[in-house]
């Protein structure tokens, strides 16, 4: 099949990379069509919404390139299958990664059977990932940007839905992205990058979470002494490892969120980001997705959460959905993030983290 | 391909009146200015508001030209509810958004009520008639509705109205290319026209309102429309809309024949081709011009997508923001929300043919064969 031939649904957000996927793909030679995703509706009191500017974007660049250009309305789907998956972790006192769920269910589920339905051989993003259709089967690798790379965000599509999509910026670095844009002279060229949960955007996070979720205050307990420490707005406001807005200080050192208990409504807090109550040395995870199939135990590296720096790590399959993944020291491990393995630049699969263990021993992260 | 079946929504500009109009572009004097240049204006417009008024059988002096049906049907109802102290109104579950959302936003100062329609979307008279009380002021009702074409029993209306000191507000923008609309006959003390639905450019409505009719006026300026709608005479467009009314009326039995004999194809079509749909309402009481289907297998939002990539455009509900369709409250309220997410509107024009009608039908086969061998059904 040729290009020519080939259609490839894009997915715009009216973003400068969704925006440079299209061209980029077009300058192939592909078949390509624009379409945007409407999740989340955030009209105010006076009729202002964020998605009416990005579509107006969408339309602007699919005019300029001269690709059609479409809208697909999934707040329902995005409703029923991220947010309350949000809303419910949050209240399980986890915390969540909305970010994988969207790719799971939305963009690359109910989006990607959408873009089929049209008659797509592909679905495009402007994720910073990249994927290969070979002999040897599908393969997701990190993005060549490193400090964009986004396979953490991505972990849970199956080797079914990666056959079916394109990432044309993977190869590419952000800068190269920025400047594709200046040069195809995009409408979007200097749009500022999104940033945060879409749904929640620039508002106060602990504002929009109260207007879901009842905030419970508590007290805040000094882990080592005991000690009450003041009060907490609802343990839901709070994750592992977290420094800033706890209201406490003196001498010692900053304070860090080192766990809560459900029970009593206790915020459990330490002093020192490199203290032994937030350090871990292994996790259980479920949700376990493996894009090919894997030994039953195998060495390999591992994120924990987005950005930061592999770690070496040992895995064990327990069973049909059930992994654990021993490490020599980490700190800050959150249950409901994602834990994201990795053989070199290829990704191996993901999973949920649920427990966080310290020499076999659970850590009260979630008593 | 590109077949264009969406003439509800609007139409193109008829060429014959386009001409005219570009051939009296040359009077461009203000008809409120007093000197020659004005008068021949004057003159020019008023001639255009005598033909609109023949056509409906009013007198001169009860027409209104405005920008749109919409800013037409906000004067009547932000004039009426802000002319009485809370009074009492009637209207359907079905009206279009130009009604719909103007009494949403006066509900503070008015007691609206909301008469509820049959699967057919024809409201029950004894509910209007149970629902008239000494305090109704205005009712409030589109005679052919713009996303089914179901036609209302306006002379039924018209009695119960009789009966009571209300005043009838009559939407006409979808029923004047179809049906003989005479405000005599309809009995009616405000009606709304749109010329963009009639062959005529966007940018020009009517308003009839009957003499000695009190209500507020809602853009206040200059004196002009005997001070019921300030701004500068729109002469060029009065006058296009004068003759889109008049080609209208005098083709209307003819087009019909056209429209009803493409209804039926696209119908029979559908039916052969093993396409499964349902006609939301009765065709026999629904104008020829529109028709409303029900596909049980799809939605709205992917069928316009999908129709869209083959050359149909059609519509679905209304347009919300982001480019995405809101179901149509006029199908809900005749069933129910699913039934309104998966249903479309194919409205037609004497342009098109018969063998456009079997494009659409083979096209959607496609889409529903492609749709079930590839397990999405």
């Amino acid at each position: 099949m040729t290009n020519k031939d080939t259609t490839v649904v894009v997915g715009m957000s009216g973003g400068v990379d969704s925006s440079v996927t299209a061209k980029l793909l077009l300058e192939q030679g592909y078949n390509v069509v624009g379409i945007f995703m409407k999740n989340w509706d955030d009209t105010d009191e006076f009729g202002v919404c964020t998605a009416t500017d990005d579509y107006e974007d969408v339309r602007l660049v699919a005019e300029e390139i001269g690709i059609p250009y479409y809208s697909v309305n999934f707040e329902k789907e995005y409703h029923d299958r991220v947010f309350q998956y949000f809303l419910d972790e949050y209240k399980k006192g986890r915390t969540p990664n909305p970010d994988v769920m969207c790719n799971k269910e939305i963009k690359f589920k109910a989006f990607l059977d959408h873009a089929m339905k049209l008659g797509a051989d592909y679905v495009a993003t402007g994720h910073y990932a990249r994927v290969t259709h070979d002999e040897n089967g599908v393969q997701m690798l990190r993005g060549v940007d490193n400090n964009k790379d986004q396979t953490y965000f991505l972990n849970q599509l199956t080797t079914e839905q990666l056959s079916k999509v394109m990432f044309p910026l993977g190869h590419l670095e952000k800068p190269e992205v920025r400047r594709l844009a200046h040069e195809y002279d995009l409408a979007t060229k200097d749009k500022k990058d999104s940033t945060g949960i879409c749904f929640i955007g620039e508002r106060d996070f602990k504002e929009f979470l109260s207007s879901y979720l009842p905030a419970n205050p508590g007290r805040m307990i000094n882990m080592e002494t005991g000690e009450d420490k003041g009060k907490h707005d609802g343990l839901m406001y709070y994750t592992i490892g977290q420094r800033q807005g706890l209201g406490i200080g003196g001498d010692g050192g900053p304070y860090f969120v080192a766990g809560k208990n459900l029970e009593t409504n206790e915020l459990y807090v330490v002093q020192g980001d490199h203290h032994e109550a937030l350090l871990s040395t292994s996790l259980t995870a479920s949700e376990v997705n493996f894009i090919n199939p894997v030994a039953e135990a195998f060495e390999c590296t591992a994120k924990f959460r987005y950005r930061q720096k592999d770690v070496p790590v040992s895995v064990k399959v327990l069973g049909d959905d059930l992994i654990e993944v021993s490490y020599d020291s980490a700190s800050a491990v959150t249950p409901g993030q994602a834990v994201v393995l990795y053989d070199g630049e290829t990704v191996i699969g993901g999973a949920t983290i649920d427990k966080v263990f310290r020499k076999e021993e659970a850590l009260e992260y979630l008593a | 391909m590109s077949i264009y079946v969406d003439y509800a929504a609007t139409t193109p500009i008829d060429k014959e009146i386009l001409k005219s109009m570009l051939d009296n572009a040359d009077k461009f004097g203000n008809p409120s200015s007093i000197h020659r240049i004005g008068k021949e204006a004057k003159a020019f417009y008023e001639t255009s508001r005598k033909n609109v008024a023949q056509e409906l059988g009013a007198k001169p002096d009860e027409i209104v030209f405005t920008g749109s049906a919409t800013e037409a049907n906000n004067m009547v109802i932000r004039g009426i509810t802000s002319y009485y102290d809370n009074p009492h109104i009637i209207t359907t579950a079905v009206e279009h958004a130009s009604v719909k959302e103007t009494y949403a936003d006066v509900e503070k100062t008015a007691d609206v009520t909301y008469l509820s329609v049959d699967e057919n979307g024809r409201i029950n008279i004894d509910e209007l008639r149970n629902a008239l009380t000494e305090q109704t002021k205005l009712v409030s009702i589109i005679m052919v509705n713009n996303e089914t074409g179901t036609i209302q029993p306006m002379a039924e209306i018209s009695e119960a109205v009789k009966d009571s000191n209300a005043l009838l507000h009559v939407d006409a923008v979808q029923a004047f290319k179809q049906l003989p609309v005479n405000v005599n006959t309809l009995d009616c003390d405000f009606l709304t026209l749109s010329g963009h639905k009639l062959h005529a450019p966007k940018g020009i409505g009517v308003l009839f309102i009957k003499r000695n009719t009190h209500l507020n006026r809602i853009i206040t300026g200059g004196s002009q429309e005997r001070e019921r709608r300030a701004g500068t005479e729109n002469t060029l467009y009065a006058h296009a809309m004068s003759l889109a009314m008049h080609k209208a009326k005098t083709s209307r039995e003819e087009t019909s024949v056209v429209l009803q004999a493409l209804k039926e194809t696209l119908l029979t079509e559908l039916q052969q081709q093993e396409v499964p749909f349902k006609i939301n309402g009765s065709a026999r009481t629904q104008t020829n011009h529109i028709v409303n289907l029900y596909f049980p297998w799809s939605t709205s939002e992917y069928l316009l997508t999908a129709m869209d990539m083959a050359g149909i455009y059609a519509s679905g509900g209304s347009a919300c923001n982001a480019g995405t369709v809101q179901p149509s409250h006029v199908i809900e309220a005749m069933y129910d929300e699913d039934r309104a997410r998966s249903s479309i509107r194919f409205s037609f024009g004497e342009q098109l043919a018969e063998k456009d009608m079997k494009y659409i039908a083979a096209k959607l086969k496609d889409i529903y064969t492609g749709l079930d061998s590839n397990g999405f059904i």
